[in-house]
């Protein structure tokens, strides 16, 4: 009874706390973003909340608040409702299986910094990423609006696209670690044998479907603003919005934390066991959580990055991409991994194949594309 | 038809593989923003900061004096017709014995407004002023208001300050 207790607070604790950072985070990616758009726009940026304007995520959600929450007469009450609900909802409930740091003892007793360490994990993620899409069909269906219900049906048959380069893109890093528990894959990544050495094209396909399963630009076309006026949150306002965006926020750290986990090595960082020897093994695993913390912030990073630099693809161009381009290529992925465990030379092999695809796309290319006469 | 040889045909051919891979043009687009990220901004904290606008910015009005601090307007009326947007208005006063210092020209505005709701700031009226009494100065706008009655800018506002006076860039 005493142990069941001790491990119930504990766990207690650790979700509070990832909710928490994951909010946080949340709440300062919307002030990030618009400093970065800012500066690569050699603009200024936020500036009058405070120092730096660094009040301005309060300010906003003060603003969002105090807007009036109009529902559509026409709207479908109840469901117009539980879309950002459920938005939100999927949009937290990834970070469960995020192992977030290696174990701590503190007197005597040992916890995992993880939520759950499920034997399933990485499904989980992908289960519940998949529901995400649901908040958006469900708001957009809702909302009674054929903008909001055009960008609903964009992101979903979206994000079913992209799942499927998305998962055969995840099967290599299960043939490589042979479970799908998160814990497990950080595990065998220690000590710098990041799967991102051995999985370079699987990285580029999955952070690709990334981009397209947060929504982000290049892949924004659910909210598409030129075309859908603004796709499936048109009808939305107030907080009922600011649930929609805000979980746009934390998908986008949640995935910068599971690619972490998956190719980066998860907690893993330069120098563990010095510190472990230094230190102790606890400060080794809270450095561990903030190198997580700083792997996931970096891509968060990515992610603004490139929305302020490219524009956003076609619909047409989107679903080639997905299934003619990423689709095969994951294929080809799956099949030079397994050829590189059954030599027993994952990463000579992943690098071969590389070169090896890039080399007869660059033959095919030669020889049969009609060349540009410019 | 052709009208001249300068036409040339473009003939678009099927895109390269680096452009269908899309990942060479996208990095090298993420290179240009990674540059402008760390440029210095081009904009400034406005209010806080101010940039210089050159020497024939039309800002707020000023009603000249001369060397002497005599007012220099001689309430012609020049300046009210020019102006398009007829935010001038003024009423006229014989100049009395002993007032030669106060006003330059025998005849002066007792009363001289300008509506800063009406006025466009266009420069007109200084375009027009035969006696070269009214000026936009080229360093100071007028400051945001609030109320009705700061709509209407009279002579204690808007003729120069002897201890503050107005010199623009390239006057003596
Ligand atoms: S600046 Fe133009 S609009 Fe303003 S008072 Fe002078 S003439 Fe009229
Ligand atoms: S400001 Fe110039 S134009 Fe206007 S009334 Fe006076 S002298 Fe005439």
């Amino acid at each position: 009874m005493e142990l069941i207790t001790t491990v119930f607070i504990a766990k207690a604790i650790i979700v509070g706390v990832v909710f928490a950072i994951t909010l946080g985070v949340a709440a300062y990616s919307t002030y990030f973003e618009r400093k970065i758009a800012a500066f690569m726009q050699d603009r200024i940026g936020p500036d009058r909340a405070g120092p730096f304007g660094i009040l301005q995520p309060l300010a906003d959600a003060v603003k969002m608040f105090m807007k009036e929450d109009f529902i559509p007469a026409n709207s479908n009450k109840w469901l117009f409702i539980a879309g950002p609900c459920l938005s939100m909802l999927t949009a937290l409930m990834t970070s469960a299986v995020v192992p977030f740091g290696d174990s701590v003892t503190i007197g005597g007793a040992t916890f995992d910094l993880q939520g759950i360490d499920v034997n399933i994990g990485i499904l989980w993620v992908f289960g519940i990423v998949s529901l995400g899409v649901y908040g958006i069909m469900i708001g957009g269906w809702a909302s009674n609006n054929k903008f909001a219900l055009l960008g609903a049906i964009r992101a979903a048959s979206q994000n079913i696209s992209y799942e499927l380069a998305m998962g055969m893109a995840i099967i290599t890093i299960l043939m490589i670690t042979g479970s799908l528990s998160t814990k497990e894959i950080v595990e065998v990544q220690q000590n710098g044998h990041w799967n991102i050495f051995y999985q370079p094209l699987g990285f580029i396909i999955f952070i690709i479907c990334a981009f397209a399963e947060c929504n982000r630009t290049p892949f924004d076309l659910p909210e598409c603003e030129t075309e859908l006026i603004g796709g499936y949150h048109t009808e939305y306002s107030s907080m009922k919005l600011g649930f929609y965006l805000f979980a746009e926020y934390i998908n986008m750290f949640i995935s910068g934390a599971v690619m972490a986990t998956l190719y980066f090595g998860g907690y893993d960082y330069p120098g563990v066991d010095f510190v472990t020897q230094q230190f102790g093994s606890n400060v080794a695993s809270f450095v561990g959580v903030g190198a997580l913390i700083g792997k996931s912030l970096g891509f968060v990073f990515v992610f603004m990055w490139v929305r302020w630099t490219i524009p956003r693809f076609r619909y047409d161009q989107l679903m080639n991409l997905g299934w003619t381009g990423l689709i095969p290529l994951a294929m080809y992925n799956v099949v030079v991994t397994g050829f590189g465990i059954l030599v027993g030379k994952p990463f000579m092999v992943s690098i071969a194949g590389l070169v090896l695809l890039i080399a007869a796309l660059f033959v095919y290319d030669q020889l049969l594309v009609k060349k540009k006469i410019a | 038809m052709k009208l001249s040889n300068k036409t040339k045909v473009l003939e678009q051919g099927e895109m390269t593989l680096a452009e269908r891979m899309y990942l060479p043009a996208i990095v090298g687009g993420m290179a240009t923003t990674l540059k402008h990220f760390f440029s210095k901004p081009v904009t400034i904290r406005y209010p806080e900061q101010t940039r210089y606008l050159g020497p024939v910015y039309r800002g707020q009005h000023i009603l000249k004096r001369d060397e002497a601090g005599a007012e220099r307007c001689t309430a012609c009326g020049l300046c009210a017709v020019a102006c398009p947007a007829e935010a001038i208005s003024m009423v006229a006063e014989e100049r009395k014995a002993g007032e030669e210092t106060l006003y330059r020209e025998e005849k002066y505005a007792k009363v001289y407004e300008i509506n800063m709701l009406r006025c466009i700031f266009c420069g007109l009226c200084e375009e027009a002023c035969p006696k070269e009494a009214i000026f936009l100065q080229h360093d100071k706008m007028v400051p945001v208001f609030h109320q009705r009655d700061e709509v209407i800018w009279g002579k204690d506002k808007l003729v120069e300050k002897m201890d503050h006076r107005y010199l623009r860039d390239g006057w003596k």
